[in-house]
């Protein structure tokens, strides 16, 4: 996995007094009324950011609105344990709006799909379908879909014949969060495919 | 000035670190909520319920233990100082704005005496080595005297855990040098985090230019040692008296004129005795 | 204008908050108080869809009083430029320009034209005619030919000189018009246009920002134009602090055009070509060139990127496989295909992040295309409501519709999100910045580029054998892309190597588009993203930190064209070369080197002198002078009036919005002549002021975003951190409203329009006001657009209300501004719904 910002800072060193260990150890040292030092928990004693504890730290962008935020993204045991506003972007140092802010829940939280489902015809519910059996039938799909709204040729209003080769068979509308790289791909292979309903959130 | 709290820094010792805290200028406030949802991000927060208020575009209605930041949202009927009155201004239908609408994200005040930590019977509520107040979950039995004690209504129980949660200054940030989540994410800068000392002299600068550029109604909140808390860690810059905004005009700590009496230096360290040899007989 | 920055962009907003504390002096024009209003010097309320006559009123106010950048205009715009004589303007046919056929409902642009444009159109240069929607982008689909300079007034007191023009043509837009159209008192008005004025020149600029606030109309090419105008006017086009910014709302919806997966463009926006005028790669170049500008080249852009796309297979003797590429004949865009499935002609549909059921006009009439497709592959994060409109809907809870009798096929396919997956997005700024995968996507999620790369293998594989000749593109594609570990990942990095361009017989990427050539020797998929890779290096990924650079921090990610970060920035200097002044220096030219020198990289040809006069032989930007700072257009210059590009005239008009309960207080023509309906059953249109019924419809509603959500709820609704500070659907009134219709704060309200009904809880402010227009009192209505009936957080959708009604330039919906009625309480559940809606549907006389 890509990681441009390699690891994160070392965490904070603990503390060797072995009285320290101990609440009571820790009020005989100077905190009589316990409100201080002594009340510190074993919790607290180890407390660090789990920023700090991260394996890697990945450079991103934020993918709610066109400002581009840089975003800076913290992996532990393979999982996102955090995303905050990276500091060096001068368009956005270090700050996020709330979508922003909420990108760590938009890429974990649980009602994100893992698994491809398919709806047959006149059914009522889902089902599960595997991956791979989708792709090929996907692929299927459009091959057909393609011929039957084939459009070779049609009359102009000159009355002469003009070549479209294309297909109104299929169509495609895209969201605009979709990479630079993605939308080529869709371009160019729907083209390819003679589909000219190609379209995109940049319409609405 | 007295930053003094009761066992900061005095306690800590050369652990002690300079007082940290927030100054909230609630006049650069664009009420986009960053800093809720950044404080929800970094401390797990819980979600706080799916209600529509119907006041302003404020759903999350106050501070508690599941809303750790809160912006305040409040329409006034007067144009906003650093607009003048528009021309053409009159009665109704003349198309002009005339209002104000006033944003402001409240937080708990980390009080300089805090009347929370001073009732904590179990040590769950301490004061951090940046004198900061901090409640600690893994210490806190749910007991609920911190709760009425705060003039701010800030600390609350947890529905469903029992325990009592509030803002910690991001303690676990502080540890390694990073500031509180939603510092950093305001995009604004409204939240500034900082060293107390140098947020109230930038506050007071902030006070002056607004002040002269003709918005008189600016005034600081908490910033002053000598009001009833000691003044807070986390104040703020306002652009109408408190209560405009949902916070006591004077609040004073409950706890001020019981002194520590009853809470005493042996009090406190059996109780943490007990509390360590709990957790030594619970592994 | 057009704009609620603070909310929609709130970190992009800092940079206002800061200029606010060094002086600036922020001004909204909006129909709503809004956040960003709360921290603006000035808010000043006009009603939603009257922007035109506000800014028109401000072209008038420089105008009139002399107040325009004289130096700017004389020598950057065609306000000098003499037009033809057969122009007729809508002063003089009552708010028609001339060539409006009736019958069509459309211009023929060939009376738009410069004087001398007549004299190429005699011997046969110039193609007259229809300027077709689809092809305005690019090279302007005109011919325009290097201006002769007797065709010009320098004094600009020719009354057919475009400045003269421009002056009539807005005489009529006083204050008081715009008052009695706006709803905005004069001395608003006023304060607002003497503000501008005196913040430009010089030594200072003002910058507008906008975003689908203004774009929404059936005008909406028409706004940004006026704006346009007016910049060029006030000097503040290619100058620090000037500009008109579009403020896009969503992560790449800048490079989503650039790179489109739209109907009418190719990479770069070079037109699709057109079944008619374009049937050869010959007669395609030769539309789309133009004698003088950037768009000289256009040859070496197409003939690359058919390169890039078609490989080897593509060659001189072929036309590059110019033929593999599909035709358009007329409007295909989303609106349209929309129809084309209602009517059962598309089978197939792929929506890949994107939620049309909640995020486009007229929410029912998707869901019953939708219903008529044999199937539809959806690919998001979550099971949105374009995924499910098979299992609930509005028509499903009516009864209008059963899951048993829908035979779309649906697959959803779960998305991998920006973290999982390397890539670009271009930013507002066209500012393309990197990405990396930080883990690899659990389960089925896989990002578009995977499932666009596996799709195309498996369909070139199931056709490999094929010998019809319509499977040729396919087969011929260039489709080999490295791929990595165990989902067999393709390398996002070697598409945007292609994008960048190579030399075909080395493989060496190429440093710019200036290094394309029009002979098959080099290949690139989108030529204004040439340099994004030059010397093998993503420049996109490129994060020197900002404090260690200078304000323009050109070593944060990589703006097309050539890292350019302001455009047309050669105006940021005066015809000699010399910045206008110093506190506004960006770039100028530099004697002893020789060259452009600044701030940022100079948008002109680099050692072009500011005298430079072109040769009578010169072609592409070699025919423009030196002191012409637009180079993408023909003549170099600003265009205060467009001769070509445009299909509803060559300067703005107010017209009305679609539905408005207003007639036009300019003209005898009430809306945009030329903007596109597409009537039918399912898109009906309200009466309008004048019209028998209107009053059954009597407010204005306008729709939004809201800081605590994204578009169409995708990205938001599902979660509860977001999905709790706004959970549910609102709609915003005034006291007065409320009080005229009995609504009650934190109660519920249905609001009624010909399309729907929908319900939502009522916000009563005084952030919303009634205004006073046409010496009327009129309620607007505010409706957020994000909730729909799934997710965490669900709703109505705003979009259920809308018609389809569009911008003919560009097919934009309106969705700023319409009409429709508000009653207090729930809306009816189950059939009476529907029949609520088309009670009103019989009341308007529409049924």
């Amino acid at each position: 996995m890509g990681t441009s910002l390699g690891k994160p800072a070392a965490p904070r060193m603990p503390s060797r007094n072995p009285l320290d260990a101990i609440p009571l150890g820790r009020q005989l040292r100077g905190d009589p009324l316990g409100l201080g030092p002594a009340a510190r928990s074993a919790r607290s004693q180890r407390l660090e950011p789990r920023t700090a504890s991260a394996d890697r730290i990945v450079a991103s962008v934020c993918p709610y609105c066109a400002v581009g935020c840089g975003q800076r993204v913290y992996v532990k045991d393979e999982r996102v344990v955090q995303i905050e506003g990276d500091p060096d972007s001068p368009i956005s140092r270090g700050r996020l709006c709330p979508k922003g802010s909420a990108t760590l829940q938009l890429v974990t939280h649980p009602a994100r799909e893992q698994r491809v489902r398919y709806r047959r015809p006149h059914a009522t519910e889902w089902e599960e379908l595997e991956l791979d059996e989708a792709m090929d039938m996907i692929a299927d799909r459009v091959i057909a879909a393609r011929r039957d709204g084939w459009e070779e040729e049609i009359e102009d209003d000159r009355g002469e014949t003009v070549r479209l080769r294309r297909t109104r068979g299929f169509a495609h509308l895209g969201g605009a969060t979709l990479d630079n790289e993605e939308n080529y791909l869709i371009k160019k292979f729907f083209s390819a495919m003679g589909a000219i309903q190609i379209e995109n959130q940049a319409r609405i | 000035m007295k930053l003094d709290t009761h066992v900061w820094p005095g306690n800590y010792g050369a652990e002690a670190r300079p007082r940290m805290g927030f100054f909230t200028d609630t006049s650069v406030c664009i009420g986009c909520k960053a800093c809720e949802v950044a404080c929800k991000q970094w401390n797990g927060v819980p979600e706080d319920g799916l209600d529509f208020t119907g006041n302003s575009y404020d759903n999350t209605g106050g501070l508690g233990a599941d809303s750790w930041r809160h912006v305040a949202f409040i329409e006034q009927e007067k144009p906003l100082s650093l607009q003048q009155a528009p021309p053409g201004a009159g009665g109704d239908g003349d198309n002009s704005t005339g209002m104000r609408w006033l944003m402001s994200s409240d937080v708990c005040k980390h009080c300089t005496e805090a009347a929370c930590l001073d009732v904590c019977p179990t040590g769950a509520l301490f004061r951090t080595e940046f004198g900061t107040v901090v409640v600690q979950e893994d210490v806190c039995n749910g007991c609920g005297y911190c709760i009425p004690a705060c003039p701010f209504g800030v600390i609350d129980q947890r529905k469903g855990d029992g325990r009592a949660w509030k803002c910690t200054l991001c303690y676990d940030r502080l540890q390694v040098g990073e500031e509180p989540a939603c510092a950093k994410a305001c995009p604004t800068d409204s939240i500034q985090f900082g060293e107390l000392e140098d947020l109230r002299e930038r506050a007071g600068a902030r006070v002056e230019t607004l002040h002269e550029t003709g918005v008189q109604e600016a005034r600081l909140y908490g910033e002053s040692p000598g009001d009833g808390v000691g003044g807070f860690g986390a104040f703020f810059l306002l652009l109408d008296a408190p209560e405009t905004y949902g916070l006591p005009p004077d609040p004073v700590v409950g706890t001020r004129k019981l002194g520590e009496m009853w809470r005493t230096a042996a009090l406190a360290g059996a109780t943490l005795a007990l509390g360590a040899a709990a957790a030594v007989a619970r592994r | 204008m057009g704009s609620n920055m603070a909310e929609n962009h709130p970190v992009g907003f800092q940079w206002v908050m800061e200029a606010k504390l060094r002086g600036a002096r922020v001004i909204h024009v909006d129909p709503r108080f809004t956040r960003t209003s709360a921290v603006a010097d000035r808010h000043v309320a006009l009603r939603a869809g009257s922007d035109i006559a506000f800014l028109g009123g401000v072209i008038n106010y420089i105008l009139s009083n002399e107040r325009e950048f004289r130096d700017y205009v004389l020598a950057y715009t065609n306000a000098s430029t003499i037009v033809s004589d057969d122009f007729r303007d809508t002063e003089d046919l009552d708010g028609l320009f001339s060539g409006y056929d009736q019958a069509t409902a459309s211009y023929d642009n060939s009376s738009w034209q410069y004087k001398e444009m007549e004299a190429s159109a005699a011997v046969g240069h110039q193609e007259a005619g229809a300027p077709s929607g689809e092809q305005a982008h690019g090279a302007h689909g005109g011919r325009l030919h290097q201006r002769d300079r007797s065709a010009v007034d320098d004094s600009l007191e020719d009354p057919r000189c475009v400045f003269q023009i421009l002056k009539r043509h807005y005489s009529r837009y006083t204050p008081e018009k715009v008052e009695e159209i706006c709803g905005v008192p004069r001395a608003q008005f006023l304060e607002v246009a003497e503000a501008l004025c005196q913040n430009s020149g010089r030594e200072r600029t003002s910058a507008f920002c906008y975003a689908v606030g203004w774009t929404q109309h059936t005008v909406g090419v028409q706004y940004i134009r006026t704006a346009a105008v007016i910049q060029l006017l006030l000097g503040n086009i290619g100058r620090p602090g000037g500009g008109i910014l579009a403020l896009r709302g969503h992560a790449s919806i800048q490079g989503s055009t650039d790179i489109p997966t739209l109907f009418n463009i190719l990479p770069g926006y070079l037109p699709m070509p057109d079944a008619q005028k374009h049937p050869t790669l010959e007669r395609y170049i030769e539309a789309n060139t133009t004698p003088a500008g950037f768009w000289g080249n256009t040859d070496t852009y197409i003939v690359s990127l058919l390169k890039a796309w078609f490989g080897e297979a593509a060659t001189a003797e072929n036309d590059y496989c110019y033929d593999h590429l599909p035709r358009i004949s007329g409007d295909h865009s989303h609106y349209s295909t929309s129809m084309d499935m209602l009517e059962g002609k598309v089978d197939g549909y792929f929506v890949m992040g994107e939620n049309p059921v909640v995020g486009t006009a007229n929410s029912r009439l998707h869901r019953l295309a939708f219903s008529r497709l044999k199937w539809m592959v959806v690919r998001d994060f979550s099971l949105i409501e374009t995924a499910t409109f098979w299992k609930q809907s509005p028509e499903i809870e009516s009864g209008e519709l059963r899951s048993q009798d829908i035979g779309t096929e649906v697959f959803f396919m779960p998305a991998a999100a920006h973290t999982e997956k390397d890539g670009s997005f271009t930013n507002t700024q066209r500012l393309l910045q990197w990405h990396h995968a930080a883990v690899a996507p659990v389960g089925d999620r896989r990002s578009e580029l995977w499932f666009m790369y596996h799709l195309g293998r498996r369909v070139r594989a199931k056709l490999a054998a094929s010998s019809d000749p319509r499977d040729r593109p396919i087969l011929d594609l260039t489709w080999e892309y490295p791929t990595d570990g165990a989902i067999e990942e393709p390398s996002a990095d070697a598409v945007l190597s292609e994008i960048n361009g190579y030399e075909v017989a080395s493989g060496k990427p190429l440093p710019s588009f200036l290094a394309l050539e029009a002979d098959g020797s080099t290949a690139c998929g989108c030529w204004i993203y040439s340099g994004v890779r030059a010397e093998g290096v993503n420049q996109a990924s490129r994060r020197k930190p900002g404090a260690e650079q200078t304000w323009v921090a050109p070593e944060w990610g990589w703006a097309w064209p050539m890292n350019r970060r302001i455009l047309y920035n050669r105006a940021s200097a005066d015809p000699h070369g010399n910045p206008w002044s110093e506190r506004k220096r960006y770039v100028w030219w530099d004697q002893d080197s020789e060259q452009w020198t600044g701030e940022d990289i100079p948008d002109f040809v680099k050692d072009m002198r500011p005298d430079y006069v072109p040769d009578e032989g010169s072609r592409g930007p070699d025919a423009l002078r030196g002191d012409e700072p637009f180079i993408m257009q023909a003549d170099g210059r600003g265009w205060l009036f467009a001769p070509s590009g445009l299909t509803d005239g060559p300067m703005s008009t107010h017209y009305e919005p679609q539905e408005s309960p207003f007639d036009n207080a300019l003209y005898g023509i009430r809306a945009n002549p030329a903007r596109q309906q597409l009537p039918g059953p399912e898109n009906l249109y309200h009466p309008s002021d004048g019209d028998a019924h209107a009053d059954v419809f009597p407010y204005v509603f306008t729709t939004y975003r809201l800081t605590e959500h994204h578009t169409a709820g995708g990205m938001s609704r599902w979660l509860p951190y977001l999905s709790e500070l706004q959970p549910e659907m609102f709609v915003e009134v005034s006291a007065e409203l409320a009080r005229e219709r009995g609504l009650e704060n934190a109660g519920w309200a249905t609001i009624i329009t010909a399309r729907g009904a929908i319900e939502a809880r009522v916000l009563v402010t005084d952030r919303v006001k009634p205004l006073r227009v046409q010496g009327r009192l009129v309620h607007q209505v505010g409706l957020p657009y994000h909730w729909g009936d799934q997710g965490y957080a669900t709703g109505d959708a705003a979009n259920e209300l809308l018609s389809i009604a569009m911008d003919s330039n560009v097919h934009i919906g309106e969705y700023k501004a319409a009409t429709c009625d508000v009653r207090p309480g729930r809306r009816p559940r189950g059939r009476a719904r529907r029949e609520l809606v088309e009670r009103y549907q019989r009341e308007a006389g529409l049924r």
